[in-house]
């Protein structure tokens, strides 16, 4: 029962980052419709930069913890969507109206480009960041196992949270949200309206990119170690997520997050860690099977 | 976005200045980051590296690369305009000429290893050439022919891999009798793959294949008792020449003793190289066979409208599944030729990325073009390996040049989606 409890608490922190990445993964597929493949890796930028930025403000000395962090997460949204704005300038407008595999060619190498830029420039080797959020509540022991609930995981959870709150605002509610949505359904149509579609894509990469920078900013302090190829498993993992969810839809692509990262929880400790890919994936071909449009999205009508 | 109506002007000095002052700063916030800090491991704990020199050369390089670009693209187009009208004559000569590339590549082919007969280097990597083209082939099938999009086509080709390496260390098989049945189980692979994705289409079918590509290879990393984990297979037996080892003079007859030649290391090297290019070319025969075949109409019709097919009574089901078992098999016949060349196999060689390379292969050469496959085939192992220089930069060149092969050609180096039919049709033979 404790150690249940331990798995949910831990697939909820997980789940957590997996979704803030797949929401970047459903919005992109919603305006563009492909697969932004070198998202995982813009996720994995903006956890070096979290790891940088940690390591310079404790170098300048800086020990209040809530302001860290809240310089941090800015300076990371702020660097990481620059990235998200260069990838979708670089690799994507200019293939805008060709064939549907020329820009996913184009992404898969743009996600080889920056593994080895970053793999270059800051270096191959795993990084260690000291942990700056320690301690925990004590919930339940039972038999001897204690499940415990750390803030640091109150943190990811919270932060995941109102971030969510905002963003359905920001689409349902503001004009940028409608202008994004209109693009989802027609863009000939809003371009024609006085819409600056180029102007609307770009920004939801840069939105797309900045979540994902608070998921690599999260997973920093989380986990303690970053590395250049944290990217592609993530992004995998959160694209699954956006997937079973429903790709396109918002909430859809949050609770497919949770989802992946309680199975990953609950199965790498109740059956074999080293199968829990073994598991997401073969969890999401039947899921495809048997719902193709995901959980929360809506079945999609084929025209001729 | 562009302007309506684009104004014949070149631009004044000051705009393009401006322009390129603005991809200058996107270049330093881009850099800032990743260029101008880093950190390093001291002792256990980070420290901050600063680099701003280089910063500073990188921001200067974007800057004036803009100004260059902008220019050389405003007197290209400028260009452009004037001689559009010549490049549609052209392409009706883009047939004959395409027919006669591919005789001559074919006829380098054969001669190369003759010409190159004592350069290691060269036969090995034309071998490594020829080992993705007929991957490529195969994927070919799957993506260019039949229109589904699989990201998981290393799998087969690990699956033929295995396949032979434990038919030949555990069971004794030989090379030749394990080759076609190391290929019928990677078919059997790709029906059990392409049966769940049926009813998929499109970035769904790609991610799919993409989980299956990753699950074979998790299964081959932790199944340490078939796979040798992490470890792989090692010392898997080499092809002989019909049973006539390529070994140094012993008491059993050689390849080199049976022929009365001196024994020489290079001489399985030109071997190998000579049954991949038999494999390819048999894949390639194949392939031009089926497509003209019932059953290749019916991946090229199912790849330009599949609910056309469906409502013309045509079983969709069959012809996706034979599309994934053909392309499985040539992946998994590539794969037996694979370990048998390298003697050893670990999960390491059939990664994510290899998927990645052999679809950027299919794509850049030109979808459905067996000529565009040797192309890019040759562009993105060759890249790498002039690279070889500058090593730590060639995975960094590599994906650099799918961006720009991409922008260049978004259909591919070959660029022309002709569907079979109409072509035969053309040229005035019975379709």
């Amino acid at each position: 029962m404790a150690l249940a409890l331990q798995q949910l608490i831990n697939g909820l922190a997980l789940g957590a980052v997996y979704g803030l990445i797949a929401v970047g993964y459903t919005m992109v597929y919603g305006i563009i419709g492909m697969i932004n493949f070198a998202h995982g890796d813009v996720y994995m930028v903006g956890a070096f930069i979290a790891v940088t930025g940690f390591t310079l403000l404790a170098a300048f000395g800086v020990s209040s913890v809530p302001f860290a962090l809240l310089l941090v997460l800015a300076v990371a949204v702020l660097f990481t969507s620059v990235y998200g704005w260069a990838v979708e300038r670089l690799a994507y407008r200019p293939l805008r109206g060709s064939s549907r595999l020329a820009p996913l060619i184009s992404a898969i190498g743009m996600s080889i480009f920056l593994q080895n830029m970053v793999q270059l420039t800051q270096g191959a080797r795993v990084k260690p960041v000291p942990p700056m959020i320690t301690g925990g509540v004590d919930l339940l022991t039972i038999d001897g196992f204690t499940a415990r609930l750390s803030y640091s995981q109150v943190l990811i959870v919270l932060v995941t949270a109102v971030l969510l709150v905002a963003f359905t605002w920001l689409i349902t509610r503001t004009s940028f949200g409608r202008q994004q949505r209109a693009c989802e359904q027609d863009r000939t149509m809003t371009a024609l309206l006085g819409i600056d579609v180029d102007r609307t894509i770009s920004l939801t990469f840069m939105l797309g990119a900045a979540l994902a920078a608070v998921a690599g900013v999260l997973v920093t302090i989380y986990y303690g170690v970053v590395d250049f190829y944290i990217g592609f498993i993530a992004g995998i993992k959160a694209f699954t997520a956006a997937v079973l969810g429903g790709i396109g839809s918002l909430p859809g692509a949050m609770l497919g997050g949770l989802l992946i990262g309680m199975i990953e929880a609950f199965w790498s400790n109740y059956l074999s860690a080293e199968y829990k890919d073994v598991a997401t994936f073969s969890i999401l071909i039947l899921v495809l099977m048997f719902r193709p449009s995901g959980l929360l999205g809506r079945p999609e009508v084929e025209k001729v | 976005m562009p302007p309506l109506v684009s104004v014949g002007d070149a631009p004044t000095l000051v705009e393009r200045g401006r322009d390129a002052a603005g991809i200058a700063l996107i270049a330093l916030l881009l850099g800032i980051p990743m260029i101008g800090l880093s950190t390093v491991d001291q002792s256990g704990a980070l420290r901050v590296l600063t680099r701003w020199p280089l910063l500073g050369v990188f921001v200067a390089v974007a800057f004036c690369g803009r100004l260059l670009l902008r220019y050389a693209l405003d007197r290209l187009k400028s260009r452009l305009r004037t001689r559009g009208r010549q490049a549609a004559a052209a392409s009706a000569r883009h047939g004959r000429v395409l027919t006669a590339v591919g005789w001559l590549a074919f006829a380098l082919a054969l001669v190369l290893p003759l010409v190159f007969a004592d350069n290691r280097y060269v036969v090995d990597i034309a071998t490594t050439v020829l080992i993705y083209v007929m991957l490529g082939w195969g994927l070919n099938v799957v993506v260019g022919l039949a229109g589904l999009l699989d990201l998981g086509h290393a799998a087969f080709y690990a699956v033929g891999a295995y396949a032979y390496a434990l038919l030949a260390t555990q069971f004794g098989w030989s090379f030749w009798a394990a080759l076609p049945v190391a290929g019928l189980i990677a078919a059997v692979f790709g029906l059990a793959l392409g049966w769940p994705c049926l009813r998929l289409r499109g970035d769904y079918l790609a991610i799919v294949t993409l989980g299956f590509g990753e699950i074979i290879r998790v299964v081959l990393v932790n199944w340490t008792e078939l796979s040798g984990g992490p470890n792989g297979i090692s010392s898997i037996p080499r092809p002989s020449f019909f049973g006539l080892p390529f070994a140094p003079s012993g008491n059993a007859p050689t390849f080199a003793s049976s022929f009365g030649l001196e024994f020489s290391p290079m001489h399985r090297l030109i071997f190998l190289y000579y049954v991949i290019l038999a494999l390819s070319l048999l894949t390639n025969a194949l392939v031009a066979r089926l497509r003209r075949l019932p059953v290749g109409r019916a991946w090229e019709a199912m790849r330009e409208d599949e609910i056309a097919c469906r409502a013309l009574g045509m079983n969709v089901t069959n012809v996706k599944l034979s599309a994934f078992a053909l392309g499985a098999m040539l992946g998994g016949v590539a794969g037996v030729f694979f370990a048998a060349r390298q003697g050893f196999i670990s999960p390491e060689s059939f990664t994510f990325n290899e998927s990645a390379i052999i679809l950027a292969i299919v794509v850049l050469g030109g979808m459905g073009s067996q000529l565009g496959v040797v192309l890019a085939s040759l562009v993105l192992v060759l890249i790498p390996e002039l690279g070889r220089d500058f090593s730590e930069y060639r995975m960094l060149l590599f994906g650099a040049a799918m961006i720009l092969i991409m922008i260049w050609r978004p259909g591919g180096i070959l660029a022309h989606r002709e569907p079979t039919l109409r072509h035969a049709a053309a040229g005035g033979g019975h379709a």
